[in-house]
């Protein structure tokens, strides 16, 4: 392991790092669109996402990023691996998002909004000041304990060829021959940022705990 | 629609896909699931040995379970231990696993109240019959919901096995599609089979529950 292994490995978890922190930011706020929409029981859209999210749930993601890098082409959506890569994280980690904002909802005390809106709030802006922020406390740990399980799971994305914090262990033993440094090093590199990650959901839910919720 | 009859006809890749995963998924469970009673058992003890037992949880549920399969499978020859692809698959399937049910298991074991252990040390168990007749019945079926979870992350990780070449579902659907050409309807097919056999799981977990309800154990 010399100093350009080094660079190439954390080249491979800056890649892992990006393309999970765009999959995470854009599946957190579609969660909660599609917790949205289902809460509102629109008939048949309703049966959609419950079918989306059973699905999408029971996919493994290796499988799920094949299909989606392999198919496209065929109904005429040019994907480069990236973006394959990254749609397909994102609807996974939508639906497991879309479930706990969901649990929020479920569990949201019906005498909060009904005093809201006898102090004059309309339904917008209760949600935006009232219900949104005690929302997102209660329901961080979960979503960052998703986020981390995303993280686990983001090897997958090898499977198209894309050069990730994994892929790269054998990039370097294929030039080095010496496979077990490089994949000793990528799983430390793994174990820092899950542990950041696990420190992050132990604070949001000392922070969920103080509110009493 | 032609695509489909061709999936007819390489219905054989399939069908060893499918066998290939539900003989890895069954296994690899098992062993895992006793693997990991096993290490909630010698963590009673509470000496210097469970405590790297501990550690060794906590170390497996920071990694991704991939980078263990290709530490056994890339990895170990350089130290002269060479597997092939499911051998070395299915022992990370273990380990990994095993890990993750003893967590479940040791975060039940922790709250568990002290009383019943008491009574039946009282009654002159020893403490290897105490724990496999008292306490491991009642963490196992409080637990049900963690576990039957936990299986479904199993299932979905035996696909992560493809792409150390182990012969399984997926990695049909891609030999398949490569050739027939037939990408989409390979992954849809292999799609619903995956979601058909988690659903299987959960109805399981939905009948345990109706045991576990049968024998008092739900007040939630």
């Amino acid at each position: 392991m010399n100093g350009q292994a080094w660079l190439l490995l954390l080249e491979g978890a800056w890649t892992t790092l990006w393309l999970c922190g765009i999959a995470i930011s854009i599946g957190v706020v579609l969660g909660l669109g599609v917790a949205l929409v289902r809460m509102a029981k629109i008939p048949f859209v309703d049966q959609i996402l419950v079918l989306y999210i059973s699905l999408a749930r029971a996919t493994p993601l290796v499988t799920f990023v094949l299909f989606l890098f392999l198919s496209a082409p065929m109904f005429g959506i040019n994907m480069n691996r990236n973006t394959a890569a990254i749609v397909a994280m994102t609807l996974n980690t939508a639906a497991f998002n879309a479930e706990i904002w969901r649990a929020a909802f479920l569990s949201f005390s019906r005498d909060q909004r009904e005093a809201a809106l006898a102090c004059g709030m309309t339904g917008g802006v209760f949600f935006r000041r009232i219900m949104l922020p005690q929302m997102i406390t209660s329901s961080l740990p979960g979503l960052v304990n998703e986020m981390s399980f995303l993280i686990k799971g983001s090897p997958a994305i090898a499977v198209i060829g894309i050069v990730d914090l994994t892929r790269v262990t054998n990039r370097i033993s294929a030039v080095t021959y010496e496979p077990l440094p490089p994949i000793l090093c990528a799983a430390l590199l793994y174990m820092l940022i899950i542990s950041v990650l696990l420190k992050l959901q132990a604070m949001a839910e000392k922070k969920a705990n103080r509110l009493a919720m | 629609m032609t695509e489909w009859t061709i999936l007819w006809e390489a219905r054989e890749t399939f069908i060893n896909g499918l066998i290939g995963t539900l003989v890895l998924f069954v296994l690899s469970t098992l062993c895992a699931f006793v693997l990991g009673c096993l290490a909630v058992y010698r963590l009673e003890a509470g000496d210097r040995f469970s405590w790297v037992i501990r550690t060794l949880i906590n170390l497996m549920r920071t990694l991704p379970f991939l980078i263990l399969a290709y530490l056994l499978y890339y990895g170990l020859p350089q130290l002269g231990v060479r597997m092939d692809a499911w051998t070395a698959g299915f022992i990370s399937l273990i380990i990994y696993h095993a890990a993750y049910f003893a967590e479940i298991l040791r975060g039940s074991r922790l709250v568990m109240p002290a009383g019943l252990v008491e009574a039946a040390l009282a009654h002159g168990f020893t403490p290897g019959r105490l724990f496999w007749r008292i306490i491991l019945p009642q963490l196992v079926i409080k637990t049900r919901p963690l576990l039957g979870n936990q299986l479904i992350i199993a299932l979905k990780d035996t696909a992560f096995l493809t792409i150390i070449t182990v012969q399984e579902l997926t990695a049909a659907a891609n030999s398949a599609q490569s050739t027939y050409f037939i990408p989409t309807q390979a992954f849809v097919l292999v799609i619903i089979l995956y979601w058909l056999i988690s659903i299987c799981l959960e109805l399981a977990l939905k009948w345990a529950g109706r045991f576990g309800a049968k024998r008092g154990f739900d007040y939630v």
